[in-house]
């Protein structure tokens, strides 16, 4: 009996054979109780087994298209936002030539991504939404929001982006949950978000050394991090870069209809698993107070879907669906 | 699965001669390449060697390897923040010894996920990663290595994570958690070393994902700051040729 020989075989007539197999990995785990007992006459019988609860899988289901299209209604967002931050140019005078250079190539990393979810949701994508349908000033189509100055005062630019990406971060985490089904389509949003977590943190980095600072990552945090952050999310950076709009970035989000053993915890959460981290062996030196805002630190929390759309929706002009 | 049958042994054995062939025993056995799902080139050729040492299948072997990556990153770290090099300027310290905190709790976070009771050796008495390597005397030596090490990790978590078995789902919960603070630590050294590389080419792909590394890929990479052991992981279920998987790169 040679196994890939099978598998081989199916694959000339179903490429899509390891997948179906691969997405159906409990069965395998079943397998291995049956491993020591299996007869050599009971193999083909195993395996056929194996084939039928493979092909019953099916195909990728409405929530994962649902999932993706969330995910690239963010990435419209963020993508529109960055096209237009570089169609200003009182803005662009205002940045030092590394951070124009970072802003273009997150720019362009955004509108990859665009490309890259419409293509794999293919004819499932939702429409492209127009310009119209945002008001990045915060102002629901006002444009005199608490973020009026966004693209003339690359302060407020950067404090926004980096708000877009924290975002992007925590609505990834939150979605991947919703994706371990398939396994292809959840590599590439990790690989996505991992991305967004480095775009974050060069943001970060740019906002406390100064918009037009060349040297970007050497600017020193200033605690509360409100205005000066570290790269990486500090407890909640005491509600972000404008905490009257930006506060539930970094809050919990909803675990109503959580999946299991997911929750959406506040980026302070030192409890991980059910265990309190703080009881770890702490070899850092650290008091025990650090020590615990180091534990945020190291975890980048997830968000639900509902809160990230709420947080998105600071950016649509009322009366539009979008992210509704 | 195997892992969980020979773990006592592993847990409560120095990982010597004798639970070495067990393992190797129990993953050519041909029950195991089934579940296994893999090719049979890439499963580990058995070799008689003490210094050989197989990570377990499955979720558990997972968290070895994060934990083998959080044990370089924290290693390396501790290292600058305890002897920083002069031409090391205080602000970039202050970002070592962030990242060194970081490294410390994902390092006792997965060495407790392994074995919450903290009671055994993960790995022989004599295992550490070897600084030598590393020039840690100067500020580009300090950053080429931080950059190594964050490169190799932020690549490392998006492939596995994946693979994580709903049995484990906390754990799994806990290095998607953990995927991103080493994506914004690669980010941060990328620009200490070059502003403006935190997402270059080199990283990013032309799609605007991540360029990723399998698990065979990291191992090879981290394997001569670990001499004389030698460090495999068993892919589990994943096709070599189309999958994302642990067996091969996809780019």
């Amino acid at each position: 009996m040679n196994f890939f020989q099978i598998i081989s075989e199916i694959e000339k007539v179903d490429p899509e054979v390891y997948d179906r197999l691969d997405s159906r990995r409990s069965i395998f785990k079943h397998m291995t109780g049956l491993g020591q007992k299996l007869t050599a006459a009971a193999v083909p019988l195993a395996l056929g087994a194996i084939f039928n609860k493979a092909y019953a899988q099916t195909p990728v289901g409405a929530t994962v298209n649902d999932v993706l299209n969330f995910a690239l209604s963010l990435e419209y967002l963020e993508s529109y936002f960055y096209n237009a931050g570089q169609a200003s140019t009182t803005l662009q005078s205002g940045l030092s030539a590394t951070n124009k250079a970072a802003l273009e190539l997150i720019r362009i990393d955004e509108a990859n991504h665009v490309t890259f979810l419409r293509g794999v949701l293919g004819t499932a994508a939702i429409a492209a939404p127009t310009t119209a349908t945002f008001d990045f000033t915060g102002g629901k189509g006002s444009a005199g929001g608490p973020f009026a100055d966004v693209f003339t005062n690359p302060a407020t630019y950067l404090a926004v982006a980096q708000s877009l990406e924290d975002t992007g971060v925590r609505a990834y985490k939150g979605g991947a949950a919703l994706l371990m089904s398939n396994k292809t389509v959840l590599t590439a949003a990790l690989n996505i978000h991992s991305v967004e977590a480095r775009h974050a943190s060069r943001l970060r980095a740019m906002r406390r050394a100064g918009p037009n600072n060349n040297a970007a990552s050497q600017g020193v945090p200033v605690a509360p991090y409100n205005a000066a952050p570290k790269s990486w999310i500090s407890g909640t950076d005491n509600g972000g870069a404008s905490p009257t709009q930006t506060a539930p970035i970094y809050g919990a989000g909803n675990n109503t209809n959580a999946p299991t053993n997911v929750t959406f915890d506040a980026e302070s959460n030192t409890t991980q698993g059910g265990t309190n981290l703080t009881g770890l062996p702490n070899t850092t030196g650290l008091s025990a107070a650090a020590f615990a805002v180091a534990i945020t630190e190291a975890f980048d929390e997830a968000l639900d879907v509902t809160t990230v759309k709420t947080i998105a929706r600071t950016f649509v002009v009322n009366g539009s669906t979008f992210l509704a | 699965m195997s892992d969980h049958s020979h773990l006592p042994a592993w847990r409560e054995q120095s990982l010597g001669r004798r639970l070495f062939l067990q393992v190797s025993a129990a993953s050519a056995a041909s029950a195991a390449l089934v579940v296994a799902g893999c090719d049979t080139s890439s499963t580990p050729t058995p070799t008689v060697d003490t210094n050989q040492i197989l990570l377990p299948q499955g979720n558990q072997g997972m968290l070895y390897y994060a934990y083998l990556l959080s044990l370089a990153k924290s290693t390396t770290y501790q290292k600058v923040v305890d002897s920083p090099p002069g031409d090391l300027p205080a602000a970039e310290r202050a970002i070592f010894a962030d990242m060194r905190d970081h490294e410390v709790v994902h390092r006792e976070t997965l060495k407790y996920l392994i074995d919450p009771t903290r009671a055994k050796a993960l790995f022989p008495s004599d295992f550490a990663f070897i600084l030598t390597r590393f020039t840690l005397t100067s500020r580009a030596g300090v950053l080429a290595a931080a950059l190594q090490l964050e490169d190799l990790a932020a690549a490392a978590y998006p492939v596995i994570v994946p693979f994580f078995t709903t049995s484990n789902s906390y754990a799994r919960t806990l290095l998607l958690k953990m995927s991103t603070v080493q994506a914004r630590h690669a980010a941060t050294v990328r620009d200490l070393l070059t502003p403006g590389s935190f997402a270059d080419s080199t990283v990013v792909n032309s799609t605007g994902q991540l360029i990723t590394k399998t698990p065979t890929e990291v191992l090879a990479a981290l394997a001569p700051f670990l001499a004389p052991y030698v460090l495999s992981i068993t892919c589990p279920d994943t096709n070599p040729s189309t999958d994302p998987g642990l067996c091969t790169a996809n780019g």
